[in-house]
């Protein structure tokens, strides 16, 4: 093999989008039969890392890439996904890519049906060769016996448990004959645990086959468990390349998210002294079928006048509390604030008690983007607080009061330090930063007694992002607000918040003081870890 | 306990899934007997609308099958058997031999006008339904320009009795005496005084033998495929694009031989209104046949047929009994057709929703 050289070498990686730089000056190399770990956190560059080597078009489409992918020592240049495929890289896909009508063995071999000749073919092309079941489902079974699982070629793919359903995937890839690489995109993220311990099993086997496999994932455990190598990207960096036996859990983690603390996210002492321990929101057992950010199990107390952060990865469900509980979202459970029970799947129950949300999608959800900055301002308070108005005959006639809207309006502008010409300006017209200042100032408007704030920082730029948390800072001193605030960056939740829960697969992993050691959010963000979780578990 | 309500649950998944079918029958068994016909005449009547619809009904079972819903597109495909036919009434070509010749004409037509509606429902992925009927209605007028003015003046026509009488264009009604009952004949069979067109069932038969073994080659299997998941289906490498417009065509096609078959067996042709006609009946009794959008079966279509025109047959009559209005029967048609497309297709969004809430309920934890 030395001879050969690595099976797989990429060399010097970089790619920007749009000015933007995802991916510096990455190298590393894969032998055959090697698995290898990728870690890192969300936007550290491990899934535009994979789309180079698969040729994906969003890769083309922004400008292509630094640097060079080599397979046996030829300089590979993917077209698109079709050519990475034929050179047997094969990729197992975070959202399952099966046909759901489809048995597994129809999966396992789409688009690669084993097929029978007949003369209509003469005429009108290879697509009418009838299929051969027969020979598609032994070679289905033949795919699922190297994996060394229990799974039934027969069963459709909607009737399966989702383990299940990753193998199909997995299986799909064994049975092109050409794999040498197979790349895993968090194939245990939805596993149980028995599944994900058969998943490694198979892993192991398939490197035994000569397989090379490189397995993202967050669960460091498993990573420590099974790879031969680990990689830890950060910021688009390689920043650490060890093997199993050199490192720990804790080591990894802390390279994940052990970066220099942005001097804009400092944290004031004199936040820490609240001791108020009274719940003003009680959540127990909730369930949101929020697409993508699914709450499966939440149980939480959030307590009177304090700022509660909820942090995670993208998709484990953070997202999904505050939606579901604001009624934006189908959920189950019990949600009850002030010891009075919120109505859920309903709006305007949670809003009529006092709470209120900024969601994270602002131009969808938040604003009304070509109304002037007061109307959007004094939307909500007006349609269902019934503020704002002026009443006539004996209330049959309502009317809006224009003047007390700008004066608030104008208010809010100067305390919230938004940009502006004027209360008039259309929303669309302000900047992103502004645009969230908005949001903030109609929450406000409201006087909620408990205030969701998502993502609030996202996709602004540092000063502004200082300002809105400034504000919430401020804004939470001044009136007592309770705030609960969303977001997928530790340090800004942790630069203004008491307490921080973390959520991971839908449900609640931890909740710690927000002095802790970002190294212990770090290892709560990647669920299950043996050593010392159970005790933060309890907490 | 539990069981119960899991049975509890199927039968009411049975109800909801088969609801239109079930409609249907019981008003049939209600509306028979009022309606005073014979078993034997209704048995007749039903063996001649079985061959006169049953091929155009089929013809949109594969559209279904690549995930594009009822293909009101094929009101394109009639329109190419009926110029086929204009054609050979004009060349006086008569019988069965006439009949392949209108076949042969109109087949590189209805394969044009397919692969032109596949192009274009590609391009209005999700709405295919909706396009597909508005395309219908814009090549309407294609097709009455083609024949209102073209016919006559650019496509010679020798026959003065097929043309208006300033000359050019096609008269309203065109006479197929020529091939009238020409497939349904030439295998005479009479049981018990009811005569069976056994021939126009042979084909119906090869035809869905046809739809069978189509479903077991690499190119069913593609279209089952893209129908069921576009996205995943093109990452395996399956040209969605191409299949999705080859199912069109093979409808169009299709439909084409089955508007043919359907005028042989009435004789007489409404040369500017049939073909509107034969797709709004043929997806209403695909749909009354228990069908949906996402899921339609060779049982579906003979079922749809007999539930769909057992009504038509039975309801002016036993309109006429009741109240003594047998206009109650037009109506009920017009009514019925229009009313089903709309009920399938609401059911359909609602199922849907109902099976997207059964399963969230496995996300609920162990609350």
């Amino acid at each position: 093999m030395a001879s050969l050289g690595p099976l797989l070498k990429m060399e010097g990686i970089g790619k920007t989008y749009f000015g933007n730089r995802v991916l510096k000056n990455v190298n590393f190399t894969l032998e055959k039969g090697e698995i290898l770990g990728l870690v890192g956190e969300n936007g550290a560059g491990k899934s535009t890392l994979m789309n180079i080597l698969f040729g994906m078009q969003v890769i083309h489409e922004t400008g292509g890439y630094e640097g060079r992918v080599l397979i046996n020592n030829r300089e590979i240049h993917f077209e698109n996904p079709m050519n990475a495929l034929e050179a047997g890289i094969g990729m197992v896909h975070q959202e399952f890519s099966l046909i759901p009508g489809f048995s597994a063995a129809e999966n396992i071999v789409l688009n690669r049906e084993s097929t029978r000749y007949n003369i209509l073919v003469e005429s009108f092309g290879e697509r009418l060769k009838t299929l051969d079941r027969f020979k598609m489902k032994e070679r289905a079974q033949a795919a699922i016996e190297k994996l060394n699982v229990q799974l039934n070629e027969e069963t459709l793919v909607t009737e399966m448990p989702v383990g299940h359903k990753q193998f199909t995937e997995i299986a799909r890839e064994i049975d092109k004959e050409q794999t040498q690489i197979l790349v895993l995109d968090e194939p245990t993220a939805v596993l149980t645990e028995s599944e994900a311990d058969i998943l490694l099993e198979s892993m192991k086997r398939l490197s035994l086959l000569g397989i090379a496999i490189i397995f993202i994932s967050h669960r460091l455990q498993e990573i420590m468990e099974i790879c031969d190598k680990i990689i830890v990207l950060r910021d688009g960096e390689v920043v650490e390349e060890t093997v199993p036996a050199q490192t720990s859990i804790k080591d990894i983690a802390s390279h994940m998210v052990g970066r220099n603390i942005d001097s804009a996210f400092t944290r004031d002492s004199e936040n820490l002294d609240r001791s108020s321990t009274k719940p003003i929101l009680k959540v127990k057992n909730l369930w949101v079928d929020m697409p993508g950010e699914t709450v499966r199990n939440v149980s939480l107390e959030i307590y009177r006048g304090e700022v509660f952060g909820i942090g995670g990865l993208a998709g484990q469900g953070k997202l999904g509390i505050a939606n579901g509980i604001m009624g934006m979202f189908a959920s189950g459970g019990t949600v009850s604030f002030e010891n009075e029970e919120i109505i859920l799947n309903d709006p305007r129950s949670a809003l009529s008690k006092g709470l209120s949300a900024v969601f994270e999608d602002r131009r969808g959800v938040g604003l009304l983007l070509e109304e002037p900055i007061s109307w959007n301002v004094t939307f909500t308070a007006l349609q269902m607080q019934n503020k704002f108005l002026k009443s006539y005959l004996g209330g049959l006639l309502r009317i809006r009061d224009t003047r007390a809207i700008n004066e608030c309006t104008r208010y809010y502008i100067e305390a919230l330090e938004i940009k502006c010409v004027s209360e008039s300006q259309q929303v669309q017209e302000l900047s992103g930063g502004n645009q969230q200042k908005v949001c903030l100032a109609k929450a406000f408007a409201t006087r909620p007694k408990l205030l969701f704030v998502a993502e609030p920082t996202r996709g602004i730029d540092v000063g502004a992002k200082k300002v809105v948390l400034d504000t919430l800072k401020n804004y939470n001193k001044k009136y007592g607000t309770t705030i609960v605030m969303i977001s997928s960056e530790l340090e800004e939740l942790r630069s203004i918040c008491d307490r921080i829960a973390i959520v991971n697969e839908g449900k609640i992993a931890g909740i710690l003081p927000a002095t802790s050691e970002s190294t212990e959010f770090g290892i709560l963000m990647l669920g299950k870890v043996e050593n010392g979780s159970e005790s933060e578990k309890a907490s | 306990m539990s069981k119960d309500i899991f049975t509890k649950d199927n039968l009411q998944h049975f109800l909801i899934s088969n609801a239109v079918p079930i409609i249907f029958i019981v008003l049939s068994v209600l509306a028979i007997p009022v309606s005073r016909f014979s078993g034997q005449y209704l048995v007749q009547e039903m063996l001649i609308r079985l061959s006169r619809d049953s091929f155009l009904v089929l013809s949109l079972l594969i559209p279904v099958m690549a995930g594009m819903g009822l293909n009101f597109g094929m009101v394109l495909g009639a329109m190419a058997g009926e110029i086929g036919l204009i054609l050979i009434t004009d060349w006086n070509i008569v019988g069965i031999q006439g009949m392949f010749l209108a076949m042969i004409i109109s087949t590189p037509l209805a394969i044009l006008l397919g692969w032109m509606c596949g192009a274009i429902l590609n391009r209005a992925k999700g709405r295919e339904m909706v396009t597909s009927f508005i395309l219908g209605f814009f090549m309407n007028g294609v097709y009455q320009l083609v024949v209102l003015y073209g016919f006559g003046k650019i496509v010679p026509i020798r026959n003065p009795q097929l043309l208006l009488s300033r000359g050019f264009g096609i008269r309203n009604v065109t006479n197929l005496e020529g091939i009238r009952k020409c497939l349904d004949n030439l295998i005479p069979l009479n049981i018990g005084g009811v005569s069976v067109p056994i021939a126009t069932f042979i084909v119906i038969g090869l035809f869905c033998l046809f739809v069978v073994w189509f479903k077991k080659t690499k190119l069913g299997q593609d279209m089952r495929a893209v129908g069921q998941d576009m996205d995943v289906a093109r990452s395996a490498g399956i040209e969605v694009e191409r299949t999705r417009i080859i199912s069109i065509v093979i409808s169009t096609v299709l439909a084409c031989y089955g508007q043919i078959i359907f005028l042989q067996n009435i004789g007489t042709m409404n040369t500017y209104n049939s073909h509107e006609q034969a797709g709004m009946f043929a997806i209403a009794a695909l749909l009354v046949g228990g069908a949906s959008v996402a899921k339609a079966t060779i049982p579906n279509v003979f079922l749809g047929v007999i539930l769909f025109h057992l009504m038509f047959v039975v309801s002016p009559m036993a309109g006429k009994y009741l109240i003594g209005q047998a206009q109650l029967g037009e109506y009920f048609r017009v009514f019925v057709s229009y009313g089903i497309i709309a009920i399938a297709l609401a059911l359909h969004a609602w199922k849907r929703y109902k099976d997207k809430e059964r399963a969230r309920r496995s996300l609920r934890g162990n609350a």
